[in-house]
């Protein structure tokens, strides 16, 4: 049963590779071994295929982080996420292709090519874990692992239309995840029903003495807590968010999920976030700030890509870098370089991080008022390739409903509704508490069940 | 903005072309991250990082036992230029 389902699994990433572009490394020698392996047993997750962001660590296959620095190299230990996958049974078929260290919002800052999306390939899958997103779409696999820094696991969610989850800070540990910005850095998961991703979560989930930002909060089990009641509940509605810069089409599609869950028995509330419009100024500093201390690692010594021609060795690093690294990554690295230097901390990292106090305090109290609030996950569906790769600052405000999430730490979920006049997917986005997954789970689940999304894209994998 | 310089400290080479097109682009989002200006944030405590208040009081401390590492040759298997045990690396002077 496993082993057949992993075969398919293979073929459908390899067919579909040619027009998706969405793996970098597909194992099918090794997929197959350990799915023979798990032939009856057992686990939770025995014999499920999935999909990894290839800047997740895996014993024996590559961790390129879509850069040129990595292009060969390959970890020799496990991310402890895919320990614990791998101990429920899971299958790792291959590693996907993402924006190079995860940063970008289209994956077309990946060395290795763009991912295409699976409803239209002349448009963008999002980013940065746009490879695991359109593989889950496509139908290749049913559960991917992304990593999420600012939006990079719910914002391709809802451009591909699957279900996309970052936990809170702290929920999954970042072992064995390479490090973009590490205050904001958590692994997501991906699939096309919630209650898949609620499963998932409670498998990696918990403390991790190699993440000591990993939190002892206990791991419910959080599929079944999945009740569809929703008595009770209140639901945050943003207004202010419903305005300018948003895709009328998406803004009228989030609205009318906010109806269903009137209808289903919530309560909408109206809350505020006077300070949401500034995250990603705040994020732009921060992450840049963290990625180029983070980044710094990267210098031809101990792994990875070396310049050649360098005969004294501060060039040998800044050859390695400048030849290693591409467009987006030097431009954030610089960025990151800039705010912290002697002079202009207190002024851009330090008021940064003040901000980033008060967008907190923002969620804080709103949460006082309600259970989780509703927003768009992105403020247009998936937009052509090439459109913004020119203006990295159009680029980054694709991320502004997102951020906030990263910058305050607390959980996200994107779910589809629906799909837009040009037969692309749009999301919304429910965003909860400190540990208030279960919270998530079950209002996204019970609006999924409500108005099931069936669709299927134009590039799908074959029965 | 000096481009330049901060390309140098950065450990970064860029060649002509990048200066010319990273200047203004980095300059666009110094120019609109400047916006937080706008906020008074005298009497706000910095976030510091994006711990959660259970994060917070998560003990992460362990105790001082030797344990199983990757070993020298795991450590040098991924080294573009390992020699003797080593990283080689091109002269420092």
């Amino acid at each position: 049963m496993s082993l057949k389902t992993v075969e398919q699994s293979i073929t459908a990433a390899e067919d579909l590779n040619e027009t998706l572009n969405a793996f970098l490394e597909i194992d099918r020698a090794g997929a197959l071994e350990r799915a023979a392996a798990l032939e009856n047993s057992g686990g939770l997750l025995a014999g499920v295929p999935v999909a990894v962001k290839d800047n997740i660590c895996v014993r024996g296959l590559q961790a390129s982080c879509g850069s040129r620095i990595l292009g060969d190299y390959h970890p020799p230990y496990n991310a402890t996420v895919i320990e614990r996958l791998t101990a429920a049974g899971a299958v790792i078929i291959g590693k996907t292709n993402c924006d190079e260290f995860a940063m970008g919002s289209s994956n077309e800052n990946s060395a290795f090519g763009p991912v295409r999306n699976p409803w239209n390939t002349t448009r963008v899958p999002g980013g940065s874990s746009g490879g695991s997103a359109a593989a889950v779409a496509a139908g290749v696999v049913p559960v991917a692992l992304g990593s999420d820094t600012g939006g990079s696991v719910r914002q391709p969610a809802s451009l591909c239309g699957v279900v996309g989850l970052k936990p809170t800070y702290g929920r999954n540990s970042r072992y064995g995840l390479v490090a973009f910005a590490s205050s904001l850095d958590q692994v997501g998961i991906f699939a096309r029903k919630v209650e898949d991703v609620a499963r998932v979560l409670g498998v990696i989930a918990g403390r991790d003495p190699r993440d000591a930002t990993t939190a002892d909060v206990p791991v419910p089990d959080y599929a079944a807590l999945l009740t569809r009641d929703l008595k009770g509940a209140r639901l945050g509605f943003p207004r202010a968010l419903f305005g300018e810069g948003l895709d009328r089409e998406v803004g009228d599609a989030v609205k009318a999920v906010v109806d269903v869950y009137r209808d289903l028995g919530a309560e909408i509330v109206d809350v505020e976030l006077p300070h949401a419009k500034y995250a990603i100024a705040v994020y732009y500093i921060i992450a840049t700030a963290e990625a180029s201390s983070n980044l710094a690692r990267f210098d031809g010594v101990r792994y990875g890509f070396r310049a050649e021609d360098a005969p004294e060795l501060r060039q040998m690093y800044r050859r390695t870098r400048e030849e290693g690294f591409g467009a987006e990554v030097k431009r954030r690295i610089m960025l990151g370089t800039y705010v912290l230097s002697a002079g202009y901390y207190d002024a851009y990292y330090r008021k940064a991080q003040q901000v980033r106090t008060l967008i907190k305090n923002d969620f804080l109290s709103a949460f006082e008022r309600c259970d989780a609030i509703i927003t768009p996950t992105s403020p247009t569906a998936a937009f052509a390739l090439g459109e913004k790769v020119d203006d990295p600052l159009a680029m980054y405000l694709n991320d502004i409903y997102t951020v906030t999430a990263n910058l305050a730490g607390l959980p996200g979920i994107s779910v589809p509704c629906g799909l837009s006049s040009e037969r692309l997917p749009i999301g919304f986005q429910l965003l909860g508490p400190y540990w208030s997954e279960p919270t998530l789970f079950n209002l996204a689940h019970t609006y999924e069940q409500a108005r099931p999304f069936t669709e299927r894209p134009p590039v799908f994998a074959a029965p | 903005m000096d481009i330049a310089k901060v390309a140098q400290l950065a450990h970064l080479d860029l060649g002509e072309e990048e200066l010319k097109v990273f200047g203004p682009q980095i300059a666009g989002i110094i120019d609109y991250v400047e916006q937080l200006n706008q906020l008074d944030t005298a009497n706000v405590a910095p976030a510091l990082g994006g711990l959660t208040p259970e994060g917070e009081q998560t003990d992460s401390s362990r105790g001082d036992e030797i344990r199983e590492s990757l070993g020298q040759k795991t450590a040098l298997a991924e080294a573009p230029d390992p020699a003797a045990g080593h990283f080689r690396v091109p002269k420092v002077l």
